[in-house]
Parts: C-alpha cells; sequence; structure tokens
C-alpha cells in the first residue's frame, strides 16, 4: 500500500485523508461485489450474477486500456479489438473441441501477442489523432474479418457449447464471478507495481512529453511497445471472460463503439488511477441498467450525465477520493 | 588532446528561414563553456542541433570524437550529453524522487556515478521536496531538479540552456553555485544564457554570437577587459 499512497494521494494537504478514504471504499466496493453471489445464490437471482459479470469484465478492459491511455498517454480507440479477440480465441478453441480452460488462457495470451506486437508497433509511429485513427482502423479491420468469417458465424456470432473446462467448475457462473474478481484483484496488484517500477515511471513520463524523454538519453518506443501490448492482454483476458460468461462470442464485442464505451468508463472512473476504471465501468453500466429499467429513452439521460460528470470532475469519479495522475495538463 | 564536443561549421534553419550561418565552437574535457548573445541569434537552435532534435542543413558535430549528426536525440544523450533544456521541462506527472530516477543511467560505468543522494547533497531542497509532484516546485526547484535528472544519466558534458531564465537572484546564485560545484568536480559544462557577470568567473572560455556565427570568442579575462563587447552583442 505505502508505494501507491505515495504515488497518488497523500500528496495534498488533504492527502493523508483521501488516502485512508480511498481504502475505505475500495473495501466497500469488494464487499458489494462479494455480496453479489450470496445474494444470487438465496434469491435465485441469477441474471444479478451476469450483470455484475460483465461490470466485472468491462471494469478489467477499463483497467487494461487505462493502463496504455491515463499511464501510458495512448488513446486507443480499438481497445475493443482485444476484448472480441479474446473472446472469439475461447469460441473458436471451442468449436473445434479444445476445451481445457488453461489451453483457452494461454492461448488468448499468445494471440493477443501476436496481434498487439505489430498494431503497436504501427500505431506507435503516430501519436494524438492519428494514433486514435489507426487503432480505429485496426479494430474495424479486425470487426470486418469476424463478420466475414462464415463458418465462424459471421455478423450473427459464434455460440459456445463447451465453456473453458476447469474440472468440476465448468460453467459454473459462481466460480466464474470469483475468478474474475481474483482476475480483477490480480490486475490492479500488479499494475500498482508496474506504475511505481522504473518501466512504469518512463512510461508515464512518456505520456507528458516524448521528445523530453528522448533528451535525456531514453527510446520511448520500447517502453510505449511493452504498455500497450500489457494492455491489450489485459482486454483480452476480460474477452476470455465474456465469453465464458455469455457463452457467446460476436463481432459486435469489438464494435467500435465498444472502444468507445470503453474510454467513457475510463474518463468516469478517472484516468491515471488505478482503481477509477472499475469504479466507471460499475457506474457507466449499472447506471445504463438502472435508465433502462426506468425508460426508453435512457440514452437521452445518460448521455448529459456522463458529460457533465466528465466536465465537471476533471479526475473522474475516483478523483472526489484523491489526486491522480497530477500534471494531466502538462504545461 | 581532442576535444570532447566540436561543432564545426554549422548551417541550420527552420523551413526557409536559415538560422544558423557556421556555427563553430569547440569544449575540452572539464572545461566550462559559454554560449552569449541576445535572443534570436542561435543559441537554442544550436543546442538543438548539437542534440539531434534538428538536422543540420551542413555542418557537423563531434563528440567524443565520434560524429553524433544524424543520431537520434536518445542517442546523443546515451553518448554523453546531459541536457537541461529551456523552460526546464521536468515531468509534472512524477514526483521528485521518479524524476529523478525514471531515465537514471550509468552507461560508461563511471568510477563515482551520480546517486540521488549525491544529487540531493548537491541540491538539498531537492530533497525537502522528493515527495512532491513536478508540477508542484517553484521555477527554481524544477531548474534544480531538471539539473539533477541530466545529472542522473552521468553525461561526461551538461549543457544548459537558459538555465535561470525567470528565476529570483537569490535562486540564480544557488544555481550557480551547483555549477561552480559541478566545475570543480570535473564536469565539463555548456551554458547558454545571456547574463555575463556570474559566468565570468564561472566560465573559462566564452563563444558569443551574432545572426548564426560566432563573432566573438575569448576567455574571461579577455572578455573582462572588451567591455565594449559586452555591450555591441549583449547589450549589457
Amino acid at each position: 500500500m505505502n508505494s501507491m499512497t505515495h504515488t497518488h494521494g497523500g500528496q495534498t494537504l488533504l492527502g493523508m485523508g483521501k488516502g485512508r478514504l480511498r481504502v475505505a471504499v475500495t473495501v466497500v466496493l469488494t464487499g458489494l461485489f462479494l455480496l453479489v453471489p450470496v445474494y444470487a445464490g438465496v434469491a435465485g437471482d441469477s441474471y444479478s450474477l451476469i450483470l455484475f459479470g460483465r461490470v466485472l469484465v468491462f471494469a478489467l478492459a477499463a483497467v487494461g486500456l487505462n493502463f496504455a491511455l491515463g499511464y501510458g498517454g495512448m488513446v486507443s480507440l480499438g481497445h475493443a479489438m482485444y476484448l472480441g479477440l479474446g473472446a472469439y480465441t475461447v469460441a473458436i478453441l471451442s468449436h473445434h473441441g479444445v476445451n481445457s480452460g488453461v489451453v483457452h488462457l494461454l492461448a488468448v495470451g499468445a494471440v493477443t501477442a501476436v496481434l498487439a506486437v505489430p498494431v503497436g508497433f504501427i500505431a506507435l509511429r503516430t501519436q494524438g489523432i492519428a494514433f486514435i485513427m489507426i487503432t480505429l482502423a485496426f479494430a474495424q479491420m479486425l470487426f470486418f474479418v469476424f463478420v466475414g468469417l462464415k463458418q465462424y458465424g459471421g455478423d450473427e456470432g459464434l455460440t459456445i457449447a463447451e465453456l473453458s473446462g476447469f474440472g468440476a467448475l465448468t460453467a459454473n457462473k459462481t466460480a466464474l464471478y470469483l475468478s474474475m474478481m481474483v482476475a480483477l484483484g490480480l490486475a490492479l496488484a500488479l499494475l500498482r507495481r508496474v506504475v511505481a517500477s522504473r518501466f512504469g515511471l518512463v512510461l508515464r513520463a512518456t505520456r507528458i512529453n516524448e521528445r523530453r524523454v528522448r533528451a535525456v538519453g531514453t527510446s520511448p518506443l520500447g517502453y510505449r511497445l511493452v504498455g500497450y501490448v500489457m494492455s491489450a492482454e489485459l482486454c483480452a483476458v476480460a474477452g476470455y471472460f465474456l465469453a465464458n460468461l455469455t457463452a457467446f462470442a460476436s463481432p459486435a464485442y469489438m464494435a467500435w463503439t465498444v472502444s468507445g464505451e470503453l474510454i467513457v468508463m475510463v474518463l468516469l472512473g478517472g484516468t491515471g488511477t488505478l482503481v477509477g476504471p472499475v469504479v466507471g465501468a460499475a457506474v457507466f453500466l449499472l447506471l445504463e441498467e438502472g435508465l433502462k429499467a426506468l425508460t426508453d429513452h435512457w440514452m437521452a439521460i445518460m448521455g448529459p450525465v456522463i458529460v457533465l460528470i466528465v466536465l465537471f470532475l476533471k479526475d473522474g469519479l475516483w478523483g472526489l477520493l484523491g489526486d491522480g495522475e497530477s500534471g494531466k495538463g502538462g504545461h | 588532446m581532442s576535444s570532447l564536443l566540436k561543432v564545426d561549421g554549422l548551417v541550420a534553419g527552420y523551413g526557409r528561414s536559415q538560422v544558423l550561418f557556421g556555427m563553430s565552437l569547440e569544449i575540452q574535457a572539464g572545461q566550462c563553456v559559454t554560449l552569449l548573445g541576445r535572443n534570436g541569434m542561435g543559441k537554442s537552435t544550436t543546442i538543438r542541433n548539437i542534440m539531434g532534435m534538428h538536422a543540420p542543413w551542413k555542418g557537423q558535430v563531434s563528440f567524443r570524437g565520434a560524429p553524433v549528426g544524424g543520431l537520434p536525440s536518445y542517442r546523443v544523450a546515451q553518448a554523453g550529453i546531459g541536457l537541461v533544456p529551456e523552460g526546464r521541462q521536468v515531468f509534472p506527472n512524477l514526483s521528485v524522487r521518479e524524476n529523478l530516477v525514471a531515465t537514471a543511467a550509468d552507461r560508461r560505468k563511471r568510477a563515482s556515478p551520480w546517486t540521488l543522494e549525491r544529487v540531493y547533497g548537491l541540491f538539498p531542497r531537492l530533497k525537502e521536496r522528493a515527495s512532491n509532484f513536478g508540477n508542484q516546485l517553484s521555477g527554481g526547484e524544477q531548474q534544480m531538479l531538471a539539473i539533477g535528472r541530466a545529472l542522473m544519466t552521468n553525461p561526461e558534458l551538461l549543457i544548459l540552456d537558459e538555465a535561470t531564465e525567470g528565476l529570483s537572484p537569490k535562486v540564480r546564485q544557488e544555481i550557480w553555485a551547483a555549477l561552480g560545484e559541478l566545475r570543480r568536480e570535473g564536469m565539463a559544462i555548456l551554458v547558454v544564457d545571456k547574463n555575463i557577470v556570474p559566468l565570468l568567473a564561472l566560465a573559462d572560455y566564452h563563444y558569443v554570437i551574432e545572426k548564426g556565427q560566432v563573432v566573438w570568442q575569448g576567455d574571461s579575462a579577455r572578455l573582462r577587459a572588451a567591455p565594449e563587447i559586452c555591450h555591441r552583442y549583449l547589450g549589457a
């Protein structure tokens, strides 16, 4: 915890109090998420498990995106591509009778690296708008590749008959839910270390100004590429979970609107904070769910709410509880 | 002995406007050299060309006997030039300590490499502010941090571009004192500045430039004896 409070909070006069507030909120949130399977079991409401499972999936993906976006300054409008790729890796392997969960996970990691390394290498030649457009272009290409793959369902998607196999726990929704919580926890713990490591420092420095990093003798490309690939891998693991949660893989998972939603989740929760994207994903999806129950015109409320939060909370909802990566504006 | 840095006949500019018209200068190991001149005379452009941030139209830059022209700026820095850029340019989203360690390196395996403690010893204020973010520092502290960051790459030559611009006289004094200390330790330094008086004591050799070329050069004694130079080219 030390390194985290050192890096993210405890910097202002109110820092200490806010640091503790963050810990308290994290504990409460973790408790609430843990209560969901209990409630689902007692009330026999399996939908709540799926709804909050979706929150965990998108939280993991948003945490992954935020590593590139919030810490590395790489605004990727194509990260849904990795979410979909993770899901399709599970679906296609399962389709061909490969059901081992371990094999699925390893394949997700490998396939993502094979795609993310060249995409990152090309996209990172550019900055700003060009980077956004190139990542979007790659995501759209992959989207249409999967729409065109008729043997894997084309634009109708592919139903997964056999979910990732883990012995007796296979297809157990509660086990899946808990493993998503563990994965999210591990991802946050890992990133907290990475962000404070030397690699993380250089990555964060490149977000402000690449030329400045070069002027002090460090070439940013390698750092940014590794950061981009790590971020993609986290999204792909989220896709692995999404496939198992919905027993389905669809090109819709990698639609550019999903990439956009991931960015909104990151902004909503707070860029450049570790836990912010989790809060952002939860608020985004639960707000959507709640408003849908209220009215058919839920977008008319959701849109302005998001705009207002992003406008008035520069560091997102999580930023209310303390400083994020400061110096957002640079100078 | 060959020179540490040799700039030979640099011709450079931006677009169609030429800025440098045959800039040449030389720095020996352990020497403190200044580059003096009014605004817009090509001081920063010279630095940018040395550092590989800008490609010259003609001319050569060599460092420790090897040409560095055409190298990307991070390679020039790795070769042993520590730049303290104009406007300081610290990383606002990293703490003081993080700014110092993020790009630290000891590529030539120095006998006594720079460490956090040594930088804190040179600038005790940085130690007090170690966990503050770069954008929470005063201008003087940012300047100290930028110097510390450059030192942490263990350079053979330190280049300071307008190091005391916009700082209070007291903070300037602190910066000059620290540079004096570095100089006594044998660090070669190139100072780009508009203040001459403190540099007369600090530096060995001076280049005065106007309109992209050297119009006067000499040691401190000669510059002291030539007040008309200061008046004519530096407006002081």
